[in-house]
């Protein structure tokens, strides 16, 4: 396995500092993007081969084609910095530990698109990384590396950090910009509002993930060749039942398999039940699936429809977990941070809660099992935004895998599972 | 900031400092409303929570309706709209953390602190909530006090953290520790 570069210097104290920074080589990568054509810089990521880290795996160099060359259009870059999908942690981790790591990364690609204002829209609830980027943002723009005419290449850029308030939902790139905007965090409408084409305050925008921007620091540090090289590396954010929880750096198409071996294995031995493999809005997926690649491509090809790579969270469950109660714990995840904009999110989850809460308590019904597949479909292909449509796929996939779990709720109004393994 | 720091303002809840800051942080951007949901921290920090009259303030030095401000301020979960105790704990209680116990952790909040989700304790020094993933998942189950993480929480270190919260005052453990 190449030795991880992300992740290099997380844990070093003194990482956060500058002059650290830049003796470990830091900001080489930004002179190196300064010398050459924004638009070489766009081929360079292109060449790399990087998709977005955020969940969508949009390729990056492509998303940054899409704005406008005219100098005459006031572009912005906008750091999505609102890491909210349950059992991701990454981001958080990269602006706690490395800040000047992802600073960089806005630099060059604030340049690469032009843009001469950058925000980052943080979570709230990261104080210590808020501390550490007012930090990392305060020494570049005393040392030259931010404000005007930057490392004298006459390029000028602000990065402003701005806070979200707790919203699930502002995670979706375009509610993201009705939040920054200082509105509430509902989706806009695409098309016409491609964040590229009318982005913030209308203006051509890109949104980018924070690991995203970090890997383009790297892109530009070492090359595109030497990148290409480590095997696309990814972050993977592993939790829930395994000995050694926490965020790993792998190539890309690493088997699910690995990456819960490399996180000690599932815990106190006991036996894996099942995973979502990309966070809570992934499909999940049983025993069977194991030797699936953590891949953007692999993930969705795979039988369980809604099976994604997303933001790479790998929550892991073994054999104690009820199926029954972690699906319902979803649902109501998505009921209480659905925005209310379109009917099929804003009322099936409502539903599906419902549903959820009598089979919790000893009051299901034989016809509960076609009532969640009913609602669920009728979820399907009709919501406004991905978070509606993030509540099916590990719904039915329960429903196919451990269907035998919701009967025995329905048919004993107890669970079996917690039953077997009560502490 | 705390209440009494600094100057009151004519009557709209807000002192002069506060009232600069959210000028500084209107600056910041090329559309001030933009520094809306920052503006609402510095209130509620300042008040403690958003009272009508707080908003009324922040919707003067932004040349807001209230009505707007209100709207934007409902729709997030960081913002009180009644008065919280000194130290507001949330736990999350998403998946991570369902997995790894949060259950217990939450009951024994509610059992030591003798109050529900939503409430405050009567000496004001405690409010409980249940919060969605907080991006810890390595600490699960975990908890915020504040600002400050805690995780890898068992009921016993649940009642040693508690204890150095108990004067009011916020204590500052290793922010990036378990």
């Amino acid at each position: 396995m190449p030795e991880s570069f992300l992740l290099k210097y997380i844990s070093e104290p003194d990482q956060a500092d500058l002059e650290t920074y830049l003796s470990r080589g830091g900001y080489a990568g930004l002179r190196r993007a300064l010398s050459i054509a924004p638009e070489a810089v766009i081929d360079e990521v292109d060449k790399s081969g990087l998709r977005g880290r955020g969940g969508a795996g949009f390729p990056t160099g492509r998303k940054w084609r899409f704005i406008p060359k005219d100098p005459a259009i006031t572009r912005y870059l906008v750091v999505n910095a609102d890491e909210g999908e349950p059992g991701t942690f990454k981001d958080r981790t990269l602006m706690e530990g490395d800040p000047h790591q992802l600073i960089e990364g806005i630099i060059i690609s604030s340049y690469a698109i032009g843009a001469r204002h950058a925000f980052i829209y943080l979570r709230r609830e990261f104080s210590t990384a808020r501390d550490a980027l007012t930090g990392a943002i305060a020494q570049a723009r005393s040392a030259g590396y931010l404000g005007r005419n930057i490392l004298r290449s006459g390029y000028d850029l602000e990065i402003v950090l701005a806070t979200g308030a707790g919203a699930y939902m502002a995670g979706e790139e375009t509610a993201l910009l009705e939040s920054l905007e200082g509105r509430r965090a509902m989706p806009r409408l695409k098309p016409p509002f491609y964040p590229a084409v009318k982005g913030l305050y209308m203006q051509p925008t890109a949104v980018n993930n924070v690991e995203t921007l970090c890997h383009v620091t790297w892109i530009f540090a070492k090359g595109y060749q030497w990148y290409k090289a480590q095997g696309t590396p990814i972050l993977i954010s592993v939790s829930g039942h395994v000995a050694r929880p926490g965020v790993y750096e792998v190539p890309l198409a690493t088997t699910i398999r690995k990456v819960i071996e490399l996180a000690g294995g599932v815990r106190g031995g006991r036996k894996f039940k099942a995973c979502f493999p990309g966070g809570s809005s992934s499909a999940i997926l049983p025993e069977a699936y194991l030797d699936t690649p953590m891949d953007y491509d692999a993930l969705p090809k795979v039988d369980v429809p809604g099976t994604m790579l997303g933001s790479a969270a790998l929550i892991v469950m073994d054999e104690t977990a009820c199926m029954v109660e972690i699906i319902g714990r979803t649902v109501e995840f998505y009921r209480d941070e659905s925005c209310g904009k379109c009917t099929p999110c804003r009322e099936g989850t409502v539903w599906l809660g419902q549903v959820f809460h009598r089979m919790l308590h000893g009051q299901g019904r034989t016809e509960d099992l076609d009532l969640l597949s009913g609602i669920a479909k009728g979820m399907t292909g009709t919501c406004f935004c991905p978070l509606g449509e993030s509540v099916p796929p590990s719904l039915n996939a329960s429903l196919r895998f451990f269907r035998h779990e919701y009967e025995h709720h329905i048919r004993t109004g107890r669970c079996d599972v917690r039953e077997k393994y009560a502490a | 900031m705390n209440a009494g720091n600094g100057e009151r303002g004519t009557g709209n809840g807000l002192s002069s400092a506060a009232r600069a800051e959210i000028r500084r942080l209107m600056a910041q951007f090329p559309e001030p409303q933009s520094a809306l949901l920052d503006a609402l921290f510095v209130a509620q920090e300042e008040v403690g929570y958003l009272s009508p009259e707080a908003i009324r303030g922040v919707a003067e030095v932004m040349d807001l309706p209230e009505s707007e401000v209100t709207s934007v301020a409902s729709f997030y979960h960081l913002y009180h709209f009644k008065p919280v105790g000194a130290h507001v704990i949330q736990v999350c209680t998403n998946l991570s953390c369902a997995l790894n116990g949060c259950g217990r952790i939450l009951q024994h909040l509610k059992t030591r602190l003798k109050i529900d989700v939503g409430q405050t304790t009567p000496d004001r020094r405690f409010t409980l909530k249940t919060a969605e993933c907080l991006a810890a998942c390595e600490l699960a189950p975990m908890m915020l006090i504040g600002d400050d993480r805690h995780g890898q929480l068992t009921p016993e270190k649940v009642d040693a953290i508690l204890t150095r919260y108990a004067d009011g005052r916020s204590p500052k453990p290793e922010a990036r520790g378990p």
